[in-house]
């Protein structure tokens, strides 16, 4: 098999004369990191609301939570994306499916795909913080009750501030996860890295080239995130925890 | 005044045949990638645990790179990759090219996933037992396949289990290479019919109803370990 390796590919112009391919290549990378980020604020809000739903002493509450967290894990990601993104348009009052459809596609794909990883994530993240939540000993939220603290108070001063730091390094693999997920998106058309890789083959016929350079990338966001958490975790650590005299 | 989405379920009834066919090559792929990803994994867990450097560095490298690249990207490059190497091999005229790809793509995928399970199932196993299947007489190949492997798997079981049921939802991806697994050919007949809406909802509601069964059948499991 002979393949001619071009590296310099990436220094010229795309058809549209606008940009590098190398351009092309970076413009993947900021949607795929301005995609998670913003899916990773919705996860991480999300999932904390419904992670303590699921504790409170409220059947309703908690089962509203289960349900949630059952749906979003057991229907695929693509299933759900195609469904923010084809179905829901459809479902709403019509001024608001219009509307929607009326967006800049971009806005569109960005919108359908940001709910979509956010939600997904977040059922994840839930199911993290309940863990966190009932691994805390019995004994603290007793004592911040016969403190006098209202149950909502125990759980903003007491209990969440240390499940939280207890639930860091699962935490950390979920937003690894958010990165790699967001890589789906491109079924829907969003340009972010993995898009770009597959518009490259098409316009440079250099395969090689493109994936191996996008997949460098996502080793590096990889790496950065790695190296990111690790330093939260090294600060957050609970003193007298399992990992937290290492 | 608004007026609300009227649904037509009727394309439905008659694709089934044609859906059952792509639920056919979703379980094909899931079993291939299970099978295939225990085995490798398995192998891959020893190498990373065993005493020898390059090898443990070598499996370390696998199951790192395989675990930080999207698995759409994965199914990208074995689309590239496996095509080239069949021509290579067999010359022209491989039956179902995708489906190959996708059969490896998730193989050795998920051995990377799987050897991450299992080699935290074989590190949980007590070190008493080792020494004891030494004293005994046992080799090092054997103390493994008697000892160490039987035990591992029962401990491991639910985890398994879970990660099987991730990957039966994973193998939608699929859709990125064009291959009609159950969710590529409800999206076409959906896309065919003008009915995306009611085919991406069924095709939602049936993925929903494996999973949550099976999950329901390892949270059982566990509770019976638990025991």
């Amino acid at each position: 098999m002979a393949y001619n390796w071009n590296w310099s590919i990436f220094l010229s112009d795309t058809p549209a004369g606008d940009a590098t391919y190398l351009g092309w290549l970076f413009t993947g990378l900021q949607w795929t990191v301005t995609l998670s980020l913003s899916a990773w604020l919705i996860a991480l809000s999300v999932g904390s609301l419904f992670g303590v739903l699921r504790t409170v002493p409220n059947r309703g509450l908690a089962l509203l939570g289960t349900t949630y967290v059952e749906i979003f894990r057991n229907v695929p990601l693509l299933v759900q994306l195609f469904i923010w993104y084809f179905v829901l348009p459809e479902l709403l009052p019509r001024e608001l499916g219009d509307a929607f459809k009326q967006l800049n596609p971009l806005l569109q794909q960005f919108l359908a795909a940001m709910v979509c990883l956010g939600l997904f994530t977040g059922a994840r993240v839930s199911e993290q913080v309940r863990s966190g939540i009932n691994s805390l000993p019995r004994g603290q939220k007793n004592a911040a009750l016969a403190l006098g603290l209202t149950l909502p108070q125990a759980y903003r001063y007491v209990m969440l501030p240390m499940a939280f730091r207890i639930i860091i390094p699962p935490l950390t693999s979920e937003f690894l996860n958010i990165f790699k997920n967001s890589a789906v998106a491109t079924t829907i058309g969003l340009i972010e890295l993995s898009r770009q890789a597959q518009q490259l083959v098409d316009y440079t016929a250099q395969p090689y080239e493109a994936f191996i350079a996008v997949t460098v990338m996502y080793l590096l966001i990889n790496v950065t995130v790695m190296f990111l958490m690790r330093r939260v975790e090294v600060n957050a650590r609970v003193p007298g925890y399992i990992g937290g005299s290492r | 005044m608004s007026e609300l989405y009227e649904f037509d379920w009727s394309s439905i009834p008659g694709a089934l045949p044609l859906l059952g066919k792509g639920l056919l090559i979703t379980f094909e792929v899931t079993l291939t990638a299970i099978v295939v990803g225990i085995v490798w994994g398995t192998l891959l867990a020893i190498a990373r645990i065993s005493a020898s450097k390059p090898l443990g560095f070598a499996a370390a490298t696998y199951v790192n790179l395989f675990r930080s690249v999207p698995l759409v990207m994965v199914i990208l490059w074995f689309y590239l990759i496996v095509p080239q190497v069949l021509k290579s091999i067999f010359g022209e005229g491989i039956a179902d090219i995708r489906l190959a790809s996708a059969l490896c793509a998730f193989a050795l995928f998920e051995a990377a996933y799987y050897s991450e399970i299992i080699r935290a199932g074989i590190q949980s196993v007590p070190r008493g037992q080792v020494s004891a299947a030494y004293a005994l007489g046992l080799t090092h190949a054997q103390t493994m396949r008697l000892v160490i492997l039987p035990q591992a798997f029962r401990n491991m079981l639910p985890l398994l289990l879970t990660q099987a049921i991730i990957l039966f939802q994973d193998t939608s991806l699929v859709y990125v290479i064009g291959l009609s697994d159950f969710f590529g050919t409800a999206y076409k007949v959906g896309d065919r019919d003008g009915r995306l809406v009611e085919l991406l909802l069924f095709a939602g509601l049936i993925y929903f109803i494996f999973c949550f069964s099976a999950s329901q059948i390892v949270r059982r499991l566990q509770r019976r370990y638990a025991q």
